[in-house]
This record gives C-alpha cells, structure tokens and sequence, in this order.
C-alpha cells in the first residue's frame, strides 16, 4: 500500500500512466581502447605502485610464489579457494589456510590472520584496481579483514579499464550477489586532511602480475 | 533571511582558526580535482553531457525503472521496502529488529540517512546504530550533523578529535592523527564482527541489476555490507540508474569531481543476499526505497533537475559562499549550493526565504557539476517562488515597493533622467564615501557601508557627456 | 562600416560615465558608427536577479522597443549582456512576439571586448597605458558568455602594459547584484579574499569589463586604505 501510494505519486508527478512505455535511454557508452598486455601489465603496476601498493610482475608462478613466501614468511595468512592460488602453490605455503567453506569459520580466520591472500577475476589496468567477484572461489572477507592483502592475478585477466569490464560483464548481477573494485590500500582524510592508510580495509597490499 | 541564518553566519565568519580549515580543505578537494581532469580525461565534457542525459531520462520516467529495479531485486532474493518518509523507515528497521532479536546496527555513511534522522529515531527504542565511517563516527560522538558531503568532520582539528576520544572513549589524550584512526578501526572493528544488521546507503541504484553501487575510500561500507547477516540498503528514489553499463560513465565522473581520485579504493555493486555457494555475505537484503518529499519535487519540470545530484560535493569546494559560511550555517543536512536547491524544494521556500539568495550566482558550482545540474538557474526560480510567498513583512513590503519603483523609473526615460540629475545634484563631492548621513537608515546602503566604501553618482551622466562630446 | 549602438548599463551612466565614453572612443577609433539610444534606461537584471520577474519584464519590454532597429548592440558590461542575451528568453518565455523579439535581438547584442575580438576581429587597437595591470574574470563574462582569452588578448597588445594574473582570477568578488546588500558579510569577505590575491600580484590596477565588480572591488580597496586603482578595459583601451 506504501508501494502504491508511492509510485502514484510518482506517475501523478510526472504525468504518466500505469504501464506506458517509455522512450529509449540514451544509447550505453562504453569504449574499449585497444591496448597490447604488455603495456596493460605496466600500466596496472604502476598505478598500483603510485597507490603506496607494493607490486611484482613475476615472470613465473615459482617467482609469485617466491615472493609471498617472504613476505609471509613467520605470519599466519589465510587464502581464498582460488585454483590460481593452489596452481601457484600458494595453498601450501607454511602459516597459509584455505579450502574453507563455512562463513563463520573463515571469518574468524580473518579477523586474526596477518594476511589475506586472494586471486581476482579482473584486473583494469588504467587505474589499477582489481575486480573481485563474490564466489565458491572468492570470499569477500578475505581482501577485507586481514590488515594486509596479497592478491595473485595471471596477465591475461588484465583489462583496459571499466568500459572493458562493462562490455564483457554487462549484468555481474546475475552471476554475484557482490563485485567489488578494489584500488589501492583502505584511506582515509577524514581528520584534517592528512591521509592514513589501513582504517578498516588492508593498509597494506601486493599486487603480483603473473 | 531568518535571524537565525543570519546568526550562524555571523559566527562562521567570525572564526578565524574555522574560516582557515573551510578554506584550506576545499581549496585542497578542488586541486585534487584539477589535478585529476587536467590531462587525465579528455572525454570530460562529453562524460557529463551522457550523465545528464541518462539522469534526465531516468527521472522522467522514474515509475518504470522504479518497477524494473523491483522486479530484479526479488529476483536475486532481496526485497524492497517502500517508504514514504522517515517514519516508515523507522517502523520497518524497528519491526526487523525486533523479529530477529537484533540489538547493534553498524551504519556506513548515507547523507539520505541523515535527512531522516536514522540513528536518532532508533535510539530511543534501545537499538544502537553506530557510525563506521571514521568522519561519522567523530561527529556521531560528537553528536553533530556533517560539515560537508565528502568530508564531514572538515571543521574539526587533532585537537577536537583528541579531547572528544578522550570524554567518550575514556583514552588518554592522543593528538596524533594517525593513532586516533587506529583507535577507531580497533573499537568499530569489534562492532562490525558483533553487529546484526548493517545500514548502508546507496550512491546508485542500478534498475537492469537490482543492484546497489557504494563508493568508499575506507572500507567500512564492505564491511558493513559483508560483516552482518542482515544488510538494509537505504535509498533516495532519484538515485537510480538504467544500466550497470551506465556505471563506465558515472564512475568516471564521481571520484574525480568528488576526491580527485579515478576510482575510490572500494566500488562495490551489491545485488542482494548471499548466493549458491558464495562463502560469505549477508543471509537477507533489504533496499529501502525512501521518498520523503521527493516525489514532490518530480513534480517540478525546471527544479526536479536537482535530483540528478550524485553526491560528489564538487559544487561545495567551489562555492566561494560555501568557503566562507561553511556546512552548518545551512538549515538542513544538505549545504552548498546543492542544498541550497534541494532544500526549499523539500522544506518550501519559508522554511528559510533567504537561503536561494545566499549566492553571487556565479556560477562556479554549474562548471563543475558532473551531471551538468544548472544551479544558478533552479536558484533564480527559487527566488521568484519565494517573492512571490512572501509574507507580509516590512521589510519585504519595502523591497517590493522598490522593485516596483524601480519598473516604473526605467520604462520612463525621462523620469529616469530626472533621478539621476537629482542624486548627481544631491551627491557629496568625492567619488568614494564612508558615510552617507541619512541614507544610511536604508538597510542596503547600511549594508554596503559596513564592508566598503560607497561610490557617489557622477556630477555628469554619460549622457551629458554624450552631448558634450557630439557638440 | 559598422553600426554600432551603445547600451551603456545604468551602473555607468550614473556612476562611472567615463568607461562609456571610453567605449565609444575605442570603437569609433575602430571605424564603427557609433550611436546612443536616447530613451535606454536599463536591462532588468537587478529585479530579475531578485525574483522580480513581471517587474524585470516590463523593464525587458522597454529595452526590446529602444534597440529593436539596431544593427549591433554593445554593452560594457558581462552581466547586462547576458541577460539580454541569455535571460531575456527566461523572462519572456510565455509571451511569444516578445520572445521572436529577444531572439532576433541575441546575435546582435555583444560584450564590448567580445566585439572587439570576434566581430571587428581587432586585438591591437593602438593603445598605451603604462603599468601593472592584473585582470578580474567576472563571472557572468566568464561562465555564461565564455569570455576568458578575449580580454588578456586585448590587453597583450597594449603598449606598456605588464599584465600578471593573481591566483584566483575567476572566483567571484562577491557582488552578485543585491547579494552585495543582502549578505554584506559574506560579500565583503569574498572582495577582501579576492584583493588579497590581487595585492600578492604587485599589480597597480586591477581591469575588468564589468564595472559593477570594479565598483566591489574597489569599494572593499578604498576601504581597506590600498592604493589599487580600478580601471574597466575600455578606459585602458582607450588610453594613448
């Protein structure tokens, strides 16, 4: 009855009736620029880099793993169930969790761990952020709770940026109750303007292009 | 204006250490955007001019996605709550609440929030919702409304957060900036692990997705929508969008004319509970579409262009007015020359006459405006509306005795010659006066006196210098 | 040889008749014909601006019927120009002859350096004016007319002339019209924000082509003891 009132309000506001149909929006813009992934993997590193973030392109899956092993190395970690984590033996590494599939387990995983370890469904290589897609692979507390965040992506995965995303993902609703665009390590200014990192989200992140 | 008005004003002028925080943090927000646009986006223009189109569009036929946003909502397991105004809103959250036994809310920042007055309206029925963004969070200890969209504790030193943590959290007194945020993360930590419901707003609503979009920079919002088994979305009607495509557009536009920053460090696109197999997320979603007087201002073909307004505050950093009487010398929740049109819209013009002429209508804020929301005009409107309400006062009945004065003068060239000689003849000598005895008791000339020098009229017009010169 | 006619703007008639003449000057040098509608009074702007519109629109009616046989209309002033030429539509939106009346008024109607520049095509109209000069943007100029490369052009070519701009070139000096009377705090603030940046220059006059923000600004230096003079860009352009 709420629902009534409101939307007869609305079409009395603007001089529609139930079921009218409406003129076509005004057409999606979405360019998708052509870029070589050579340059999209630079480009995604440094704007990663430009964000305090620390960055790798690994040359091979050893090298990736080489460099979580030591910066882990003596912390306790928690992964998600990414098969580009377990392809990378990261799943083995000493002080890493994974293959959970209970929500609260995993969370008090979280909320301890040093680290969270994920891999990402995309990476937008003009702002250097990652897109992380809610899924059996892909937990959402993972890259949040933990204070530091290691993500592992292969360069293929790399994308020009938003309009790419848009265009070959048009509705993610329908595949993810959650995307989520992550840029950079958590900030805030809310205090006098002056930026501190790590405020709820990781202040600390790793990006490795593989 | 209204005295109080007047007042608040006075006192934000009349705070030097105030006047330097308003100045220095939006002269900072607008280098940020500069620096974010020059060079960086070179479809600027074409981006806003899509952004207006697809809101125009949208607004006029809100009815239709309104139902599309519905439909696909229910269709990933969330629902949606429709709310007439801020008791509805209550009533729903309150009934909730008390079905699922829920005691502690954690709420992310939501200015729609704000308007309806969410955490006081919960708080006398021993519910406690606490503020996770950090800004928020000092003002809700604080027990203040923001200063500003995107910045909200902008008035606020060290100092004030240092005392303020020291009184409500009982903590040693800490004027360091970056423990005070520690202090924060740890104690808002703790709530959003304990929290049953999480409150967030909505930057966008996303009608082919049913879909909320949030744009933070401190991750409290993922949390808040991550952490509880509940997540309540609340959301103004004018905040949706056609398309998830659309976003390409406006994400573009947001960060940048917000923050200067091409993407906040967390977009989220929420699409309801948790699904299939996904490990985490909230067991139920609800999206509270809110109207509040919304609906009325629809109803306005020129004005309702005020609903277009994505929140970005750009229009705030760039208001020279703004820079000097900041957030809370406006009477609502909503300041700068965003609210300047949104709230006579919402409260009518009496609610505060002389706020749609609190503006040299420069037109800074329009410049800026990622969704192309042409302020200055909407305010001019606004101005003839509440001429045109006013009530019977002096000092009204006195301006409209001028005006109409003035209409007779200058469609009587003659007369209009006869005036001017008449205060040629009557005019002190100098060009340039502090004091002008008797007509001073005129409020304008008063108010001019009591900041500049007053120019005197010329001993001869530039019509009879026209004569002299042709002769 | 063009036509020109003057619309002077009340705030110059009365107040600061020499920037007129000064026009008149700069244009006659630069070989327009050059009249001065006897009967003009003003624009409407102040009643508009006010929320006044049936008043603005009487005063709009009077200024349709003194200009309507012009060939060009030059104004020395921004904010005039942009309400004859972008407001005057607002105003007669619901009176349809007087609508065609303001639309075939619209392209005749300029700015006085927007003439200068984009009809006579002229940057170098042989001036001279010795000194350091900072120039204000106003803001009907700048954000409705678009007006910004025109004026420092003009003034480039002035012999003599140093021009530096301040930091805040484009913001506001806080006249607004009856803004200036109705919040005179936050007006005045904004004029002594705005003659700080103008001080920081070094400069010794401050040109625009609006002389309702040269009376702002110099009411608020006058006040404030400063010695910087304010001159509208005609004045320095006709200057030898």
């Amino acid at each position: 009855m709420q629902r009534e009132q409101m939307l007869r309000d609305v079409r009395q506001a603007l001089g529609r009736h139930p079921g009218q149909a409406i003129p076509a929006p005004p057409p999606v813009r979405l360019l998708v620029p052509d870029v070589p992934l050579k340059q999209r993997i630079d480009s995604m590193l440094e704007r990663v880099a430009a964000l305090a973030g620390k960055t790798l392109h690994a040359k091979s899956i050893g090298e990736a793993r080489e460099y979580v092993a030591s910066v882990i190395q003596g912390k306790t970690a928690v992964a998600s169930n990414a098969p580009f984590l377990r392809d990378c033996g990261i799943t083995e590494l000493p002080g890493v969790r994974s293959g959970f599939t209970d929500r609260d387990e995993l969370r008090a995983l979280c909320a301890t761990c040093n680290y969270g370890i994920s891999s990402a469904d995309y990476g937008l290589s003009d702002t250097g952020s990652l897109v992380m897609i809610s899924s059996r692979e892909e937990a959402r507390l993972v890259s949040l709770l933990p204070p530091a965040h290691i993500a592992i992506i292969p360069a293929s995965k790399l994308l020009t940026g938003l309009d790419e995303l848009y265009s070959i993902l048009p509705r993610p609703a329908e595949q993810t109750s959650s995307m989520v665009l992550i840029t950079g390590p958590s900030r805030t200014a809310d205090i006098e303007q002056i930026l501190v990192r790590g405020v709820h989200g990781p202040g600390e992140i790793h990006v490795i292009v593989v | 204006m209204s005295v109080v008005f007047d007042e608040k004003i006075q006192q934000t002028l009349g705070n030097a250490n105030l006047q330097l925080a308003i100045y220095t943090s939006t002269g900072r927000l607008m280098d940020h955007r500069k620096k974010s646009l020059t060079g960086q986006l070179p479809e600027y223009q074409d981006l806003r001019t899509h952004a207006n189109a697809i809101k125009q569009h949208t607004i006029e036929n809100l009815d239709y996605y309104l139902e599309q946003l519905e439909v696909n909502v229910e269709a990933h397991g969330g629902k949606v709550v429709w709310c007439r105004n801020a008791q509805d809103v209550a009533d729903f959250v309150l009934q909730l609440a008390k079905d699922r036994g829920s005691r502690l809310i954690v709420k992310s920042k939501s200015m729609t929030t704000e308007e309806i007055d969410f955490n006081e309206r919960l708080e006398h029925h021993h519910l406690e919702s606490v503020e996770t963004d950090l800004g928020e969070y000092i003002l809700q200890l604080k027990h203040e409304r923001p200063y500003h969209i995107v910045a909200p504790a902008l008035h606020l030193t060290r100092y004030d957060v240092a005392n303020l943590f020291e009184k409500e959290l009982g903590v040693p007194n800490d004027t360091v900036i970056e423990n005070q945020t520690m202090l924060a993360r740890r104690v808002l930590r703790d709530k959003f692990l304990q929290a049953d419901i999480g409150v967030s707003g909505a930057n966008f609503l996303v009608a082919d997705s049913g879909a909320v979009v949030l744009v933070e920079n401190e991750g409290n919002a993922r949390l808040t929508t991550s952490a509880p088994k509940i997540h309540i979305a609340v959301a103004g009607i004018e905040k949706l969008i056609p398309r998830a495509q659309d976003l390409a557009t406006f994400l573009k536009l947001l960060g940048r004319s917000a923050t200067g920053q091409p993407l906040t460090v967390y977009t989220s696109f929420l699409s309801g509970p948790r699904r299939g197999e996904e490990v985490d997320g909230p067991d139920e979603f609800y999206l509270v579409l809110l109207d509040n007087g919304r609906t009325k201002v629809l109803a306005d073909e020129e004005k309702r262009q005020a609903l277009y307004c994505i929140r970005c505050g750009a229009c705030l950093n760039h208001c020279p007015v703004y820079r000097k009487i900041g957030g809370h010398s406006f009477p609502w929740v909503y300041s700068g020359p965003i609210g300047a049109i949104i709230t006579p819209q919402f409260m009518g013009t009496r609610h505060e006459p002389g706020l749609p002429f609190a503006s040299s209508l420069c037109g800074a804020c329009a410049e800026v405006c990622p969704v192309k929301i042409d302020i200055p005009q909407v305010l001019l409107d606004l101005r003839e509306d509440v001429v045109k309400a006013r009530t019977e006062d002096a000092s009204n009945q006195l301006e409209k005795f001028a005006f109409k004065m003035f209409a007779y003068a200058m469609t009587r060239p003659k007369l209009y010659r006869f005036a001017g000689k008449m205060a040629a003849k009557f005019a002190p000598r100098e060009p340039w006066v502090r004091h002008a005895p008797g007509l001073e008791l005129l409020p304008p000339v008063k108010g001019w006196l009591s900041q500049r020098d007053l120019p005197t009229p010329a001993a001869k017009s530039f019509r009879d210098l026209w004569k002299e010169r042709k002769g | 040889m063009p036509r020109v006619s003057l619309f002077v703007t009340c705030v110059i008639d009365q107040l600061f008749p020499k920037v007129g003449i000064a026009m008149a000057d700069v244009l006659e040098r630069a070989g327009c014909a050059v009249d001065f509608p006897e009967d003009q009074t003003c624009c409407g702007q102040p009643a508009f601006n006010s929320g006044y519109r049936d008043e603005a629109r009487t005063v709009a009616r009077h200024f349709l019927k003194v200009f309507h046989g012009s060939e060009y209309i030059v104004v020395p002033s921004g904010s005039c120009t942009s309400m004859v030429s972008h407001h005057f539509a607002d105003i007669f939106a619901d009176y349809p002859s007087e609508l065609a009346a303001a639309h075939a008024l619209e392209p005749k109607v300029y700015e006085f350096s927007s003439f200068l520049t984009q009809v006579l095509k002229v940057d170098d109209v042989g001036a001279r004016f010795d000194g350091i000069v900072t120039y204000h943007d106003s803001c009907h100029a700048l954000r409705e007319l678009k007006i910004k490369d025109g004026p420092r052009q003009l003034l480039s070519k002035v012999k003599g002339l140093e021009l530096r701009e301040m930091d805040i070139a484009q913001e506001c000096c806080g006249f607004g019209g009856t803004f200036s009377v109705k919040f005179p705090e936050v007006s005045g603030g904004m004029a002594r924000t705005k003659i700080e940046s103008i001080q920081k220059t070094g400069a010794s006059t401050v040109v625009s082509i609006d002389s309702s923000c040269l009376m702002q600004l110099r009411g608020a230096l006058s006040r404030a003891g400063l010695p910087i003079t304010t001159l509208h860009l005609a004045e320095v352009l006709a200057s030898r």
